[in-house]
């Protein structure tokens, strides 16, 4: 598997760490009424879908920036990759 | 009814054959039962074997989307044990291998159970530790443990490499009584015997959604129509968070792909199962000769049934560390199998929220050796609609209560457990 790395162009996957769903970027509000609940969703409860996925791909063995890939967990076909700093701004985290 | 016996394989042999007869059945499904299984693997056959044999029940059907025995039941290494060290996983893997060492004969079906026992090689004094601690849990819980010296492994399996420079065989923890099974045989035989109870397996037929009203489950949506039913049990790990997406819920589990392999058939040169300490690998002799061996999962969300490279080369590394011979012998086939993997690396069995909704899953790969404790303790828990005293610790709510049974302490990580 290969992922097009942004910056660094096509490396191969085993350079990676795998994260987890790319929704984890946005962890719940520690002040919300039902705090509680919300982290323990976060925590634990995951979409898993068949089908594209957004994930957190961490390139430990390289450049040890934080990656969004969206890829078929049918296929393994890889078909957007972003750094998560760029999604995470987009999505209006660390504003 | 027929029963296997030596005497009726001679009269056959002496009658050309022809008086086998078919298994079990192929019915039609009814427009309702009691309750309906979804998945026919060996958990789902199990459950409508004890759910019939133990508690009574009638009126069961099993829906299969594809054919029985299609799943990870046909896709494993096919080890059974019971070498767990905590108290909410313990006694159910204890239980389940008493019901492997007496399920030939209960289900008057061979299926290969072969106690030739498993050994977990220790490469570190603070392992060694360890593996004292868990055998002592597991001769607490009533199982059995056996601690070797590298002198006494040395001399059963004198083929391994101990004194690896950089993971050298330090001892070894033994499950005597620990083995393999014939996979496929292990769903057949339920069937089979569900079968003959009365029970409906019904193949090619797909559930695409449940019948859910006031938080109420009245039955599934099938490719072969709508069936009605009091209860619903899904049964479906590898894909329980898409079936139970039908129903609205969201699961704390990680579809993740798991690769195995087989080398080329060899004379007996392996007895019993060997697993490397240090890396992750673990390797037995299948009866018609080959090595089954395996190790890690890939590590990210896969429906794909097949894995990448970078594992295979993982996984053999691991084992040419304690298996040089292995090196001689070719790889004949390799494939993936997919698994729940759980949010603690454990299994759940346990209601729904939503009534008349059952769930039995998360098996992470560890779900074969499960198969006929998984299939009792479901059973009870749809029969009496509570949990089986061995099962107890397998409920959704441990996550939000922070009750979680990590046998290796990772956390929320699937892919690590």
């Amino acid at each position: 598997m290969l992922i097009n790395h942004p910056l660094l162009g096509p490396r191969d996957a085993a350079e990676f760490t795998y994260m987890g769903d790319a929704n984890l970027l946005h962890r719940p509000d520690w002040e919300a009424e039902d705090a509680l609940q919300q982290f323990t969703d976060y925590g634990y409860l995951r979409d898993n879908p068949a089908g594209l996925h957004r994930e957190l791909w961490f390139h430990e063995g390289g450049d040890r920036s934080w990656l969004v890939v969206t890829r078929d967990t049918t296929t393994h076909e890889v078909t957007a990759v972003e750094l998560a700093r760029d999604v995470a701004r987009r999505e209006g985290r660390s504003e | 009814m027929m029963r296997y016996s030596g005497f009726k394989v001679i009269k056959e042999a002496l009658t050309g054959h022809r008086g086998w007869g078919a298994t079990w059945r192929d019915p039609e499904p009814k427009s309702d039962y009691d309750i309906i299984i979804i998945g026919g693997g060996g958990h789902g056959l199990a459950t409508a074997y004890y759910l019939a044999k133990v508690y009574g029940q009638k009126r069961i059907a099993v829906l299969e989307k594809g054919w029985i025995g299609g799943g990870n039941v046909g896709r494993n290494t096919t080890i059974i044990r019971s070498n767990y060290l905590l108290d909410g996983n313990e006694p159910f893997y204890e239980f389940s291998l008493k019901l492997w060492e007496g399920l030939e004969q209960d289900l008057n079906y061979n299926a290969m159970v072969s106690q030739r026992g498993i050994l977990n090689l220790i490469h570190t004094d603070a392992q060694r530790d360890a593996f004292i601690r868990r055998g002592n849990a597991m001769i607490l819980n009533g199982a059995d443990a056996d601690l070797l010296t590298t002198k006494q492994i040395k001399e059963r399996y004198p083929f391994l490499n101990t004194n690896n420079a950089r993971f050298p065989i330090k001892g070894g923890l033994a499950q005597h009584r620990g083995g393999t099974v014939r996979h496929d045989a292990v769903a057949w035989g339920y069937a089979r015997g569900a079968d003959q109870l009365g029970v409906d397996i019904i193949q090619n037929c797909e559930v695409t959604g449940f019948l859910i009203e006031n938080g109420v489950c009245s039955g599934v949506e099938t490719s072969r129509g709508t069936i009605k039913a009091k209860k619903v049990a899904s049964c479906v790990a590898g894909s329980s968070s898409r079936v139970m997406e039908k129903a609205g819920m969201r699961l704390p589990i990680e579809s993740h792909v798991l690769q195995a392999f087989v080398s080329e058939g060899l004379k007996p040169v392996l007895p019993g199962v060997i697993t490397f300490g240090a890396g992750h690998f673990y390797c037995s002799q299948s009866d018609k000769g080959g090595l089954v061996f395996g190790g890690d999962i890939d590590g990210y969300n896969s429906y794909a049934q097949r894995g990448n490279l970078p594992v295979v080369e993982d996984v053999c590394e691991g084992g040419m560390a304690i298996f040089p011979m292995l090196g001689r012998a070719r790889l004949l086939r390799m494939w993936g199998g997919i698994m729940d993997m759980s949010m603690d690396g454990s299994p759940i069995i346990d209601r729904t929220h939503i009534e008349g909704l059952y769930f039995n899953g998360g098996w992470c790969y560890g779900g074969f050796k499960a198969t006929p404790a998984s299939g009792y303790v479901y059973a009870h828990l749809l029969a009496r609609d509570e949990p089986h005293p061995t099962a107890t610790a397998y409920r959704f709510d441990r996550f939000n209560r922070g009750l979680m049974i990590d046998e290796k302490g990772m956390g929320n990580q699937p892919n690590l457990h």
